[in-house]
């Protein structure tokens, strides 16, 4: 379980970062890491070029910006879960971000990492989508918004192009009431499915290809979700409908 | 980077793993690999003091920062950490392969919740896995770490660590 | 015997170094060793056309690609471990299949390059032509033969054996009531935190092969390898070094790799070295607890059993190395504590395209007692009964032993519980429990089971003091966290009257102890221990008659204590042990530590020659204990649990156990144990599950998605003894180390039927498991 070879580089700006992906084949952004080096350990990813931003300066911020909070690409979500700022702006982050794996995971784990590489049954990516958050993406022609509802495409995909660097996560506010409810085999495991509510709005992860924004009335309705070793497609309708009741008791 | 407060050379090969840098390059053999994909905690070490898997880090990446690993925790010859000394008061562990990754776990743990509460213990020890305990001694590890910490008696060795954190 | 530390909650000494990163695991030592890989088969059931290694041989770094054909011992097939006559059709595989491959993750072709990232990626360059085969994974599958897994094995039986005691038959014919039930317990894995792993250097020179390798009997890798490779014993060294856990699985012998990388050592004159990956630790390490049993049962209108009969078929994996000793022990331990007066049991070992199965802790155990108290919870079902009184009335009574059950048992000998007192363990379980926690879906469930351990051959130990006064025994036997240097310590210290920190113990290192087996079936201390007993006893004696004549005491008159022999009454009028030691030498040239005092200058205390016919020099003796028969632990676990009647999360809300394992050693190693054993179980019993497909391929090899629990999965343990000492070893003691994990699965089967009416017959469980049950019964 070693990584495969692969080229090395270490840009020292977001520009030198860019730069490297507009020109290499084959190359991946390394953030955190959490999800990625698993998977180069497996050899289940082999890209030919690693580009490491972790020594890019001045992009692990977390601010205050359009009645939201932003948070930047090299803020680890430990940061994001200790964040006096957060918890006030976005309280519904803090909660989920403690669902995010164990501490240890979060101390190095990225927030905007977590939202790029779109793992369905994710906490984050549902969070942006049910708060109507963004992103900002970046690459050598210019910077653009995607919002949260045009930015998930598939299982680990999304609409980034392959030389965009998710630079920035912008997540609105959240006003009373919210929450982040979800069933998870141990404690910090991916969830077999799970819902957020982010006051009338609802969005689910874990039982389609990405997050999907649901009607609280009838949540499973049109959802057609995989089978896997610990839910079946039954079992994860019956649990959307069971936490999103939990969701909207309140 | 710096492991345990000296100064050490960057790994040649960047594909390089942290776990195996400093297993096999440095002889830090402390540090275990017990599953090479983060889920175990067995190699978990503190990088600038919060406690980090080094088997989902390369070498390389820690270039400029402070690495410190269970050999760092307490000089050999001296007392315990505070940690390590409540491992051995609890029969926190048995085969000792998961260890290193609880200590330096508790340690994160301890630093960000001074005393914490039984859901608090639970949670920052979850993230590590030990097939031998069945935990119950590692929650009265922790709690007895917290004693420990707070105790006048003990050298002041703190939850950072001594050296390097 | 005093009893200074025996029973005494004495802290470990091993935990110092562990604490500091100090420990030594076999992966910890290095010396420029060469790294290897293995190529392994992707199928579980494949015909290998061709191996082609040149494109990985030509790869810079790499230093030997081995393939059967490359190997002086490639066509010969590994030991079967434990013959047996009903094991008709045992078979092994080899070290490196050229032929056929019969599991996935089955070892093909072995890589040694200079680190182990390069060898991954040669290994990635060996090319096989594999011609998929058609597979059975399960043991239903393999008993209607729908294919073979080995051509020669006919209907894929590899043992069949039977067993009756009484007359089921009849008994079944004429019992009031009857039933018919069938029982599933799947695969299981014991994941120790620390993989397999194996590094050995060859001398050249002086001929010496030395390997540290993560085992749980470097004994046995010692003889096997010395036979091997045609060298005397005392060229082969084997040390198993610090074990990050073992459970059972790390007493399988011979792993590819435990020939493999001391040959590659020999040939390639560097010291060379493998340490397992987590991913092919999945398949690659034998697993177990794979059963599916059909059981009648005939009773009398108050719930007591009057005859049992249960046919079961046992999924033995790809190969029989390690015998038929899982379903023997099954069929042994199916009546547990429970008076069957009449039992039938007959098993099928089967063969299947899975990794082969040998023990994991509990051994053929857990699945037993589901079998038992499943069935005894159904009779409580059908009669109305309550559970609890149900089992009073069928357990074996305290003055009932030694009680025949009239089975096989493990070691050759029947099945003969020693002592023990059961429905003792029942109503301290059942008051330690307490009142039922309020609330709703809540369910109790409760195991009782016994456990044969201790089984022999042997064990040895030698002890020895110094001219110190400090003590150092060893012992073959490994440790994978059992804390044998404290444990033995205290059996040692007793004897010789020293403190227990002066009493330094090795063990499962064949260069300080040669002689042996291994760690397993909770044998520790039943052999090992009371051998430490007897070879501290045999030092005891010496040192009073070396005492004797120094003291000019009767050696009647003298005890050791306080680190002294010395006259009983008299504690002034003593020697202390190291001068005893001095004296137990009679040396020509001192060499300090006040050997002065045995030179042939010195005064004599005695006439004679300096050594005696018959004596022998030194204050050390080598002792060795072998069971006449195993030791019958037992215990009872109870609980409640809330099952949450929308997610089916479990939640257990207490948990208590009553465990008998004879007299103590040391409270808090034994606390250790259990703790662990029930996590284990836990795991076992809800979150952890080989999930094989049709296909062969086991989809869950990561701890990703094999769910060993964490901390948050495992609720507090109340933990209780009674202490009903076995008559059958000088220590009194019985073994302890699987004890917990033993009835988990029948508790938590027992308390999830009782808090949600859905009927349990299987093993292990899930919340979708358990979602798909509620809607069929619901249907």
């Amino acid at each position: 379980m070693k990584p495969p070879p692969f080229a090395y580089h270490a840009p020292g700006s977001i520009d030198e970062a860019c730069n490297l992906l507009s020109t290499l084949e084959d190359a991946k952004v390394l953030a955190g890491g959490q999800s990625l080096i698993p998977l180069l350990n497996f050899r289940l990813a082999r890209p030919q070029h690693l580009i490491d931003i972790n020594r890019i300066a001045g992009v692990d911020r977390i601010y205050e910006r359009d009645g939201g909070v932003a948070v930047q690409a090299l803020v680890r979500q430990a940061a994001v879960e200790d964040s006096d700022v957060v918890a006030r702006v976005c309280p519904l982050l803090t909660d989920a971000i403690r669902l995010v794996a164990h501490r240890v995971i979060r101390n190095r784990g990225t927030v905007c990492g977590s939202i790029a590489h779109a793992d369905p049954a994710s906490e984050l990516p549902a969070v942006l989508l049910a708060l109507g958050g963004s992103v900002v993406a970046k690459s050598t022609r210019g910077e653009r918004v995607i919002g949260a509802g045009a930015l998930f495409a598939g299982v680990f995909e999304t609409t980034l192009a392959p030389d965009e660097v998710l630079v920035e996560a912008w997540f609105p506010s959240s006003s009373k009431p919210y929450s982040v409810i979800e069933e998870s085999r141990r404690h910090g495991d991916f969830a077999l499915a799970g819902v957020v509510r982010a006051s009338d709005r609802l969005a689910l992860f874990g039982v389609a290809p990405t997050p999907v924004l649901a009607d609280p009335r009838d949540p499973a309705r049109g959802l057609e979700p995989s089978r896997d070793l610990e839910a079946s497609p039954d079992f994860r309708l019956h649990l959307i409908r069971v936490l999103t009741e939990q969701a909207f008791a309140a | 980077m710096k492991v345990n407060g000296v100064q050490r050379a960057a790994p040649d090969d960047t594909r390089l793993l942290l776990s195996d840098h400093l297993r096999q390059e440095l002889g830090l053999t402390g540090t275990h690999v017990g599953c090479e994909h983060g889920v175990c905690g067995c190699c978990t070490v503190l990088l600038d003091g919060a406690p980090v898997r080094s088997c989902l880090m390369l070498a390389v990446q820690a270039e400029g920062h402070d690495v410190t690993t269970i050999e760092g925790l307490a000089r050999d010859g001296s007392a315990l950490h505070p940690v390590q000394q409540a491992f051995h008061e609890c029969h926190a562990l048995q085969c000792g392969f998961c260890t290193p990754g609880f200590v330096m776990s508790v340690v994160g743990l301890l630093a960000q919740h001074p005393h914490p509460t039984e859901q608090e213990v639970d949670e920052g020890i979850a993230g590590n896995l030990c097939r031998c305990t069945g935990y119950a001694s590692i929650r009265r590890a922790v709690t007895r770490a917290a004693e420990l910490n707070s105790s006048p008696h003990v050298g002041k060795s703190g939850p950072k660590g001594r050296d390097g954190a | 015997m005093t009893t200074r530390w025996f029973g005494a909650p004495v802290q470990r000494f091993e935990d110092d170094r562990l604490l500091r990163g100090h420990g030594r695991f076999t992966d910890d030592f290095d010396e420029g060793a060469l790294e290897c890989c293995f190529v392994r088969s992707p199928y579980a059931h494949a015909r290998i056309r061709s191996i082609d290694a040149t494109a990985a041989r030509a790869m810079p770094g790499v230093i030997a690609v081995y393939t059967a054909v490359d190997l002086p011992f490639g066509g010969v097939d590994l030991p079967l471990l434990i013959p047996h006559p009903n094991l008709t059709h045992g078979r092994t595989q080899r070290c490196l299949a050229s032929e056929r491959v019969r599991y996935a993750g089955e070892a093909v072709a072995f890589v040694v390059a200079e680190t182990r990232y390069l060898a991954e990626d040669a290994a990635e360059l060996v090319e096989v032509d594999y011609e998929p085969l058609p597979v059975v994974i399960t043991p239903e599958a393999s008993s209607r033969a729908e294919h073979l897994v080995h051509d020669d094995v006919p209907g894929n039986v590899a043992a069949e054996m039977l067993q009756e005691v009484g007359e089921v038959g009849k008994a079944l014919r004429e019992a009031p009531h009857r039933k018919r039930l069938k029982f599933r317990y799947e695969r299981a894995a014991a994941s120790p935190m620390e993989g397999r792993a194996v590094w050995a250097r060859w001398s050249a020179g002086d001929r010496k092969l030395m390997v540290y390798d993560s085992t749980q009997s470097p004994t046995s890798i010692r003889g096997g390898l010395a036979v091997l490779f045609g060298l005397p014993e005392s060229n082969v060294e084997v040390i198993a070094p610090d074990v990050g856990g073992g459970f059972g699985p790390k007493i399988m012998l011979f792993y590819p790799d435990e020939l493999l990388v001391p040959y590659a050592s020999m040939q390639l004159g560097r010291p060379v070295k493998w340490t397992e990956d987590r991913q092919e630790h999945f398949t690659a390490v034998n697993q177990e607890r794979g059963q599916v049993h059909e059981v009648e049962v005939g009773f009398d209108a108050e719930g007591r059993v009057l005859a049992l009969s249960d046919d079961f078929i046992h999924d033995g994996g790809a190969y029989t190395p390690y015998g038929i000793i899982l379903p023997i022990i099954s069929a042994a331990q199916v009546p547990g504590p429970y008076r069957i007066p009449n039992y039938r049991v007959r098993f099928r070992d089967m063969y299947t395209n899975a990794t082969p199965t040998s023990p994991y802790r509990g051994a053929g155990r857990p699945h037993a007692c589901f079998v038992m108290e499943r069935t005894l919870d159904a009779i409580a079902a059908d009669l109305h009964l309550d559970r609890i009184e149900l089992r009073r009335r069928n357990l074996i009574q305290a003055g009932e032993f030694p009680y025949d059950v009239g089975v096989a048992w493990q070691d050759g000998n029947t099945v003969v519980y020693d002592s023990g007192d059961y429905p003792t363990l029942l109503d301290k379980a059942i008051a330690n429990l307490g009142p039922k926690p309020a609330g709703d879906n809540v369910g109790m469930g409760i195991g009782i089971y016994v456990e044969g351990t201790g089984v022999g051959p042997y064990e040895g130990a030698h002890v020895q003091v110094l001219v110190s006064g400090k003590v150092v025994a060893a012992t073959g036997i490994p440790s994978q966290g059992q804390a044998h240097a404290t444990v033995w310590a205290q059996v040692v210290a007793d004897e010789l009257g020293v403190d227990v920190g002066d009493v330094e113990v090795t063990s499962g290192d064949t260069r300080r102890f040669p002689w042996g087996v291994g760690t397993f079936a909770s044998r520790g201390a039943v052999t090992a221990g009371n051998a430490m007993h007897v070879a501290a006893r045999m030092v005891a004696d010496k040192a009073k008659h070396i005492a004797a004549d120094h003291l000019e005491a009767a050696v009647e008159d003298l005890e050791l204590a306080g680190g002294l022999v010395r006259v009983k009454g008299s504690p002034d009028r003593g020697i202390p042990l190291g001068a005893v030691a001095v004296l137990s030498n009679p040396v020509r040239y001192a060499f300090g530590g006040g050997t002065e005092a045995a030179t042939q200058f010195a005064a004599r205390p005695r006439e004679g020659p300096p050594l005696r016919d018959g004596e022998q020099p030194g204050l050390e003796a080598t002792g060795y204990y072998s069971p006449p028969g195993s030791t019958w632990a037992s215990g009872c676990h109870a609980a409640y649990v809330r099952v949450d009647p929308k997610t089916f999360r479990l939640e257990i809300l207490k948990y208590v156990v009553v465990h008998d394992c004879g007299r103590v050693i040391n409270p808090l190693v034994l606390q250790g144990q259990i703790e662990g054993g029930v996590a284990q179980g836990i795991g076992g019993a809800f979150y952890e599950r080989l999930a094989y497909d049709g296909d062969g391929q086991l989809r869950n090899a990561s701890f990703m998605e094999f769910l060993m629990p964490y901390a948050t999965e495992i609720p507090p343990i109340e933990i209780d003894h009674i202490e009903t000492p076995s008559p059958l070893n000088p220590l009194g003691v019985k073994g302890a180390g699987e004890a917990g994990v033993i009835p988990v699965g029948a508790v938590l089967a027992s308390a999830i039927e009782d808090a949600t009416g859905i009927e349990i017959t299987e093993m292990p469980l899930s919340p979708l498991r358990l979602f798909e049950l509620y809607r069929l019964m619901e249907r």
